[in-house]
């Protein structure tokens, strides 16, 4: 019985990503192409930032996740172009990012509101923060810091 | 070696060698903010290090890899500014260095995606967005410590005193350059003058300080002929792993 490319994607989109484990590695748009030949499956994927100390643990985590579904003719390949993009974040991926306490990136460069309280009242304490994807941000109304997924 | 091995050299050492110098920071950054953004920022620079090396590598065409490369060449094969292999000093003078050289790369990158070399364009359009964020951080802290306090003005002041001096090997075309300008894989690098002038220019005047008259210019880093004596040691400090335990792995 093969697999179809379906339901490689439906597994994937179960591998969480592993900083921020509320959404996928599909989610994250971290997976960029799969491709089925008969028993062979073909993974592509794509680093968010150049350097991101967790794309060996994602190439890991979808090895095993596609191992325990059978597969085992498996080939990871990483390519970088084209550079990947917060565009590409599924909409399902943003909204768990902001249930999650992490607001979803916008194109004006900085979060719409407070993920937690929702007030539009918010600053910016670093263009850096936990992984390389984030930055600091803080609401001047409930005073609570929290993670922005940056903008690129 | 080939134009093009030296020409990806030189892009991956300076990647390497001010990522190495940025992480050196990593624990000791003056605020906790401060510290995540260096280490981020040599993170950054490490992974734009692995894309240069590692392509280097393969033109190589010698079995080396992008860590053989990094961890297993001395000094001299080094073809890194020397800008870059300067020792750190105060926080304020880190980011005045991270500010000439970001001023220097954004357009350069930028050239570099219409690179005739499709790897070497794939690898500029991953890095610019890299770059841009490092260059607004770096331009708003030159700024803010600039136009600061007395104190952080002259520090700010006496880094691109010393700095300044190392600035002009980013624009000496050479050989190697003008053959790969001719290959239409990369622009001269003296045609990134005009743009670097202006971003600098614009960023010092709101920072309240003032660039140094003169143009005299330190080289031999690019060409790896006379690299200042500091980056033996920060070699000796990065490679010691490998150099002790030769092909150890994680």
């Amino acid at each position: 019985m093969g697999v179809t490319e379906a339901q490689v994607w439906d597994w994937l989109d179960a591998v969480p990503d592993p900083e921020i484990p509320v959404i996928s590695v599909v989610d994250l748009g971290v997976v960029r192409g799969v491709d089925v030949t008969g028993a062979a499956v073909k993974v592509t994927i794509t680093p968010t930032y150049s350097g991101c100390p967790a794309m060996s643990v994602i190439a890991l985590d979808i090895e095993t996740a596609l191992a325990r579904q059978g597969v085992t003719d498996l080939t990871l390949e990483t390519r970088i172009a084209p550079p990947w993009t917060t565009d590409w974040l599924s909409d399902k991926g943003r909204a768990r990012l902001e249930g999650y306490g992490i607001a979803p990136p916008r194109a004006a460069g900085g979060p719409e509101r407070c993920p937690r309280c929702r007030s539009t009242a918010v600053e910016r304490v670093s263009q850096f923060g936990s992984t390389p994807c984030k930055a600091q941000w803080r609401c001047t109304d409930c005073l609570e810091p929290f993670d922005y997924f940056k903008c690129i | 070696m080939s134009a093009l091995f030296e020409f990806l050299l030189r892009q991956g050492d300076n990647a390497l060698v001010l990522g190495h110098r940025t992480s050196e920071w990593c624990g000791t950054g003056p605020a906790l903010e401060e510290d995540i953004a260096l280490a981020n920022t040599a993170l950054d620079l490490i992974g734009q290090t692995q894309l240069w090396l590692g392509y280097a590598a393969e033109v190589e065409g010698k079995g080396r890899s992008a860590n053989d490369l990094a961890f297993l060449r001395d000094a001299y094969d080094f073809k890194n500014l020397l800008m870059v292999e300067v020792p750190n000093g105060d926080f304020g003078r880190t980011l005045m260095r991270q500010f000439l050289f970001d001023a220097f790369q954004v357009p350069w990158l930028q050239a570099l995606c219409g690179s005739s070399d499709q790897r070497v364009a794939d690898i500029a359009a991953k890095s610019v967005k890299e770059a841009l964020y490092h260059l607004e951080r770096s331009s708003e802290t030159v700024i803010a410590l600039g136009d600061g306090t007395e104190e952080s003005n002259r520090r700010m002041q006496a880094a691109l005193d010393l700095l300044w001096p190392y600035t002009g090997e980013m624009f000496a075309d050479d050989a190697g350059d003008i053959e790969m300008a001719e290959a239409g894989v990369a622009p001269l690098p003296s045609t990134m003058r005009a743009a670097w002038d202006q971003t600098v220019q614009s960023v010092l005047a709101e920072a309240m300080l003032t660039a140094p008259q003169s143009d005299f210019a330190h080289k031999g880093g690019r060409t790896g002929k006379r690299h200042t004596e500091h980056l033996g040691h920060m070699l000796a400090t990065m490679q010691v792993l490998q150099r002790s335990h030769p092909g150890a792995v994680w």
